[in-house]
C-alpha cells in the first residue's frame, strides 16, 4: 500500500498542454522534491477535464478541490498552503458572483448539469494505466458479455439503448451492427472513425487522448457483436497525442491477454491497429475513409454498395465514431434500461458538445439529449463574453446551420434541429456575438468545405466554387440583385446532386444564414453595407473631427500613410488607400476614430467614376 | 536512406500512407522528393502516378523542400472568430514570409490548416507536433524568439 | 487475464491505489496541519498514522490534513471521523500514540478516552 495522501490531477489534454500544462507538471516535480515530500504525493496527467476557458485546470484529492487558471508560478503556494499547511489557496479556486468559494466541480456551474457518460474518465484517470482503467470498471462489460452473452443478444441491448450514431448521422447504431452480423463472408472489419475534422469539434479527440481503453474496449464489443476478429482505429494525424495513447492501449491489452486469442477464454479472437490520416476532411466519410486505409486517395464511392456488405477490402465493415463506442460499456454496464431513460423520445441517452466561440465557458460538456440551447449556452456555458448578446449558434460545423435567439428554447435532439434547417453533427457549438457579420461567417465554413472538397462529382468541386464567389463578391461589395436567389438555387441543387455527406450539407450554412438573417444579405447587395462592420469593403473607418485633439498618432501608426491632418486643422483619412487594418482606432487616446457601415462617399465616387479612354 | 524507411512497413499497398508520413517526419526539410518516390514505387509495387495521386491529394505532405519548423495555422471558423486573422498578419510580419513560403534561413515554413480540433483554446497554431494555443501577438513573439533560440 | 475473477482481483489492487479518489471510505483521519500543528510535531503523527495504515492494510481509511484548528494548546490533533459523521478529536498526540487510536479505535471501533479533548459532529 502506498504512503501517498494526496492525488494531483492535472488536466493534460491538448488544449492545456497548449497552456502550458506540462509545465506545471514539472515545476511541481521540482519544489515537491525541494520540499521532501514527493513520496507523499501522486502526480497524475489526465485527459480532459472540460472547461478550456480555465485552463490550465487541475483537481486535488481526496478533497476534490477544483483549480483554474494556474501557471508555474502558482506552484510554490499550492505546495506550502495546500500541500503542507491544509489551506487550499482560495485566490485559484472559482468564485459564484457573490464572490463565495466553489470548492469541488460539484459546486461549479459549468459541471452541475452534466452527466458524463462517454467522458465518465475523462480528467479523473491517468489515460496510460491500464489500472486505473480497470479500476473503475474497466474490462468488465467485456468480459461479462464474452462469457454470458452472444452477439445477436448484444446486439439486442445496444438496441434497446436507442443509440445512435454521434458522428453527425445519427443512423441507429444497432442496425449497422445488424447488418454485417447477419452477412456471411470470412473476413469482417470494425473501424473506429476518429477523423473528426468539424470545425469546432474536439470530442473525439479528447476521448482517445483522455479515455483510451474505453475506446478499445467499446470496438472490442462491437466486434464480438459483428464477428469482425479485426479492428482498425483511424485516427488524423493532426492528433499525435491521441495516436499515442491509442498504440499504447492496444500494446497494454495485448499484454494482459485482453487482444489476441481467446480473450477471456472465449472464442473470440481480435487485434487491432492504429491508421492515421494526412489531412484531408472528406475522409471522415465512411467510403473516403475505407479507401484511405487501402491506401489509396480518400474519394468517396456512391453508396450502395454500403460498407456493411462491400466495406474494407470489399469485406463486411463497421465504422463507427468515437463517441458511438465510447457509451457502451456504460450501456452494458449501468443497463440499456438506464441509458435509454436519459433524453427524448428519439434521441436517447447524452451527447458530448464542444462549446467554442463568443461563450464564456468553452470546453467539453456531456449533457442528455433535450437540453434546451438556452441552458446550454447561457447556464452551461456562462453566457456571452465581454457582457455582449447573443447573435447565432453554428451546430454542426460545415454541415450544421445556424439557429437564433427564437430557438433559445429548443431542445436539442437529432429531429427537432433537422426541422429548424439546423443538424447536431458531431456536437460542435459555435457561439457568435452581435459583433459576427453572418454572411462573413457563412462565407468561411463555405471556404473550408470547396478546400476539403476531393473534388470528385462537379456539383461539389464546381457548385461550391460558385456559391464560394458569389459569397466573395457580395461581401466585397460587388453583390447585386438575384444574388440570394442564386444562392439559394445552387445550394439546393449541390444538396441534392452530391456524391457523399461533404457536399450534400456544405451549403447548409449559406441556406440557414439567408434563412434567418436575409437582412443582412440585402444589406450587403442593395446598399453596399455590413450592418456589423466586419466586411472591410462594405464599411470605413472615420475620425471624428469635434473630438480629435490633432495628436498625430494615428497617423504615425497607419501603415500606408493614408491620414493626413495638423493640429489645427485635425486629421482625416483618406479613404481610397485605407487598407482598414483598424491600427487608427486602436491608439487613438480620446476615442475620435469609428467605424461606419457602408461604404465612404469617397470610394464610392472613385467607384463610379468613367474610365478614361486610352490611346492605343 | 529511403529503402530502409519503408522496410520498417511490409510492401503492401495499406502501408502507403505510414510509409509517406515516416519519409516526411525524417527528412529534414519535411517534404517527399522524387526519388523517394521512385523508391516507394519500387518497393510497394504500386505506380508512381499512383503515389503521386495519394501525395497531392492530402494536405499534409508537401512534394517540394520546406522549413525545419511547419507553423500550421488553423483559419478555420472557431479560430477565425477569436482573431487568427490578427496572428496570420503578425507571423508574416515577424517572418517576413506569405503563406507556403520559407524563411530564408530554412527554420520556418508558414501554412495554414484546417480545424486542429483544440477550438477551446482558440485561436491555435501547430510547429510540427506540438499544439499552441490561446495565441496572443506577443506569444507569437516569444514562441518563434523560443525556437530560433533553440535551434 | 482470463476470467472475470482475474479481473476482479486487479480491479481492488487497483481500486486500492486510487483510493484517495474513492468514495469507498469507512474512517477519515484527519490531522491538523496549521503552523502551531507542524511545529509541534504533526508532519510525525501524519507520517506514523499512514504507516500503520499501511502496515495493516486497512483500504477503507483515508488520512488527509487540514489547516489550523484553532486549539494550538493542545496540538498536535487529529479528528478521527466516521461513516456517519460522528467526530472524535485527539489532542497532545504524539506517534507513540497513535498505534493506540489505531489499533483500539480505527479497527476495534473503541475510543481512547485518555487522549479525547472533544467530539461531535
Amino acid at each position: 500500500m502506498s504512503l501517498k495522501r494526496i492525488d494531483l490531477l492535472i488536466c493534460c489534454g491538448s488544449g492545456c498542454v497548449s497552456a502550458g500544462a506540462l509545465k506545471i507538471k514539472e515545476k511541481f516535480h521540482e519544489v515537491l522534491k525541494e520540499k521532501g515530500i514527493s513520496n507523499e504525493i501522486n502526480i497524475i496527467e489526465t485527459g480532459c477535464m472540460g472547461p478550456c476557458d480555465y485552463g490550465p485546470v487541475m483537481v486535488i484529492y481526496p478533497e476534490g478541490i477544483f483549480y483554474r487558471s494556474v501557471s508555474p508560478d502558482d506552484v510554490p503556494e499550492i505546495v506550502e498552503d495546500h500541500f503542507l499547511k491544509g489551506r487550499p489557496v482560495k485566490r485559484l479556486m472559482m468564485h459564484d458572483p457573490k464572490e463565495q468559494v466553489l470548492s469541488t466541480q460539484k459546486d461549479i456551474p459549468f459541471y452541475q448539469k452534466q452527466v458524463k457518460v462517454a467522458l465518465e474518465n475523462c480528467g479523473y484517470i491517468d489515460p496510460e494505466s491500464v489500472d486505473e482503467y480497470i479500476a473503475t470498471g474497466g474490462y468488465e462489460a467485456l468480459g461479462t458479455i464474452l462469457t454470458t452473452l452472444t452477439p445477436q443478444q448484444t446486439i439486442d441491448v445496444v438496441k434497446a439503448s436507442g443509440l445512435r450514431g454521434r458522428g453527425g448521422g445519427g443512423f441507429p447504431t444497432y442496425m449497422k451492427w445488424q447488418m454485417v452480423h447477419d452477412a456471411k463472408a470470412e473476413q469482417k472489419y470494425i473501424i473506429c472513425n476518429g477523423d473528426e475534422g468539424d470545425p469546432g469539434a474536439f470530442m473525439d479527440r479528447s476521448l482517445l487522448e483522455g479515455d483510451p481503453h474505453r475506446i478499445l474496449e467499446g470496438m472490442m464489443i462491437a466486434a464480438y457483436s459483428i464477428g469482425a476478429s479485426k479492428g482498425f482505429f483511424y485516427i488524423r494525424a493532426e492528433y499525435p497525442l491521441a495516436i499515442k495513447r491509442i498504440k499504447l492501449a492496444i500494446e497494454q491489452a495485448r499484454g494482459f491477454g485482453l487482444i489476441g486469442e481467446n480473450i477471456f477464454d472465449s472464442s473470440f479472437c481480435f487485434d487491432a491497429e492504429v491508421r492515421t490520416g494526412a489531412g484531408a476532411f472528406v475522409c471522415g466519410e465512411e467510403m473516403a475513409l475505407i479507401h484511405s486505409i487501402e491506401g489509396s486517395r480518400g474519394n468517396p464511392t456512391p453508396k450502395p454498395p454500403y460498407p456493411a456488405y462491400k466495406g474494407l477490402w470489399d469485406m463486411p465493415t463497421v465504422v463507427n465514431n468515437v463517441e458511438t463506442i465510447g457509451n457502451l460499456t456504460t450501456i452494458f454496464l449501468k443497463g440499456a434500461d438506464w441509458f435509454a431513460s436519459m433524453g427524448t423520445e428519439t434521441s436517447k441517452g447524452t451527447k458530448v458538445f464542444a462549446l467554442t466561440g463568443d461563450i464564456r465557458n468553452t470546453g467539453l460538456v456531456e449533457v442528455p439529449m433535450g437540453i434546451t440551447l438556452r441552458e446550454m449556452i447561457f447556464e452551461v456555458g456562462g453566457g456571452i463574453t465581454n457582457d455582449k448578446k447573443f447573435k447565432a449558434v453554428q451546430l454542426g460545423g460545415p454541415s450544421g446551420g445556424c439557429l437564433t435567439t427564437q430557438h433559445l428554447d429548443v431542445p436539442v435532439d437529432y429531429e427537432t434541429l433537422k426541422e429548424k434547417g439546423a443538424m447536431m453533427g458531431s456536437g460542435g457549438v459555435i457561439v457568435m456575438n452581435d459583433n459576427n457579420c453572418m454572411v462573413n461567417v457563412a462565407k468561411y465554413f463555405l471556404d473550408f468545405s470547396v478546400d476539403e472538397s476531393c473534388g470528385k462529382c462537379s456539383p461539389c468541386r464546381i457548385g461550391l466554387k460558385q456559391m464560394y464567389d458569389i459569397m466573395e463578391r457580395i461581401t466585397s461589395g460587388e453583390g447585386k440583385d438575384g444574388d440570394i436567389e442564386e444562392l439559394q438555387r445552387l445550394g439546393e441543387a449541390i444538396k441534392q446532386l452530391s456524391l457523399c455527406g461533404l457536399g450534400q450539407s456544405a451549403p447548409n450554412p449559406v441556406l440557414s444564414t439567408i434563412r434567418y438573417f436575409r437582412d443582412e444579405y440585402e444589406a450587403h447587395i442593395r446598399d453596399k453595407a455590413c450592418p456589423t462592420k466586419v466586411c472591410s469593403a462594405l464599411m470605413h473607418f472615420d475620425i471624428d473631427k469635434e473630438r480629435c485633439i490633432g495628436c498625430s498618432l494615428c497617423a504615425r501608426k497607419c501603415p500606408v500613410n493614408c491620414i493626413s491632418g495638423s493640429r489645427e486643422d485635425k486629421y482625416t483619412i483618406h479613404q481610397i488607400d485605407c487598407v482598414k487594418c483598424g491600427n487608427c482606432l486602436d491608439v487613438c487616446p480620446v476615442k475620435a476614430v469609428n467605424k461606419i457601415s457602408g461604404m465612404h462617399q469617397e470610394v464610392l465616387d472613385h467607384l463610379n467614376q468613367p474610365i478614361e479612354e486610352e490611346d492605343h | 536512406m529511403y529503402k530502409e524507411i519503408c522496410k520498417k512497413f511490409a510492401p503492401t499497398k495499406d502501408n502507403l500512407i505510414y510509409i509517406l508520413h515516416e519519409i516526411q517526419d525524417t527528412h529534414p526539410q519535411h517534404y517527399i522528393s522524387e526519388e523517394a518516390v521512385d523508391v516507394i514505387s519500387d518497393y510497394l509495387g504500386l505506380p508512381a502516378n499512383h503515389i503521386y495521386g495519394v501525395l497531392t491529394f492530402y494536405s499534409m505532405y508537401s512534394t517540394s523542400p520546406r522549413g525545419r519548423n511547419i507553423i500550421r495555422l488553423c483559419e478555420s471558423p472557431p479560430c477565425y472568430i477569436k482573431g487568427s486573422e490578427n496572428i496570420l498578419r503578425k507571423l508574416k510580419t515577424l517572418l517576413g514570409v506569405n503563406v507556403g513560403e520559407t524563411t530564408k534561413d530554412g527554420l520556418f515554413t508558414l501554412e495554414l490548416a484546417a480545424c486542429l480540433g483544440v477550438c477551446g483554446n482558440a485561436p491555435v497554431m501547430m510547429i510540427n507536433d506540438d499544439v499552441y494555443g490561446d495565441l496572443t501577438e506577443e506569444k507569437i513573439e516569444d514562441i518563434v524568439a523560443k525556437i530560433k533560440g533553440g535551434k | 487475464m482470463k476470467t472475470l475473477t482475474d479481473l476482479k482481483k486487479i480491479r481492488e489492487k487497483a481500486q486500492e491505489e486510487m483510493k484517495l479518489r474513492g468514495n469507498n471510505v469507512r474512517i477519515k483521519v484527519v490531522v491538523g496541519m496549521g503552523t502551531s500543528g507542524i511545529a509541534m510535531g504533526a508532519r510525525e503523527v501524519m507520517k506514523a498514522f499512514l504507516e500503520e495504515i499501511a502496515n495493516r492494510n486497512l483500504t477503507d481509511v483515508l488520512v488527509t490534513q487540514t489547516g489550523e484548528k484553532g486549539l494550538s494548546s493542545m496540538e498536535p490533533i487529529v479528528d478521527v471521523i466516521d461513516e456517519a459523521n460522528q467526530k472524535v478529536t485527539y489532542g497532545n498526540m504524539t506517534p507513540d500514540k497513535v498505534k493506540k487510536v489505531v489499533v483500539e479505535h480505527i479497527v476495534n471501533g473503541r475510543i481512547v478516552s485518555d487522549y479525547v479533548v472533544a467530539t461531535g459532529n
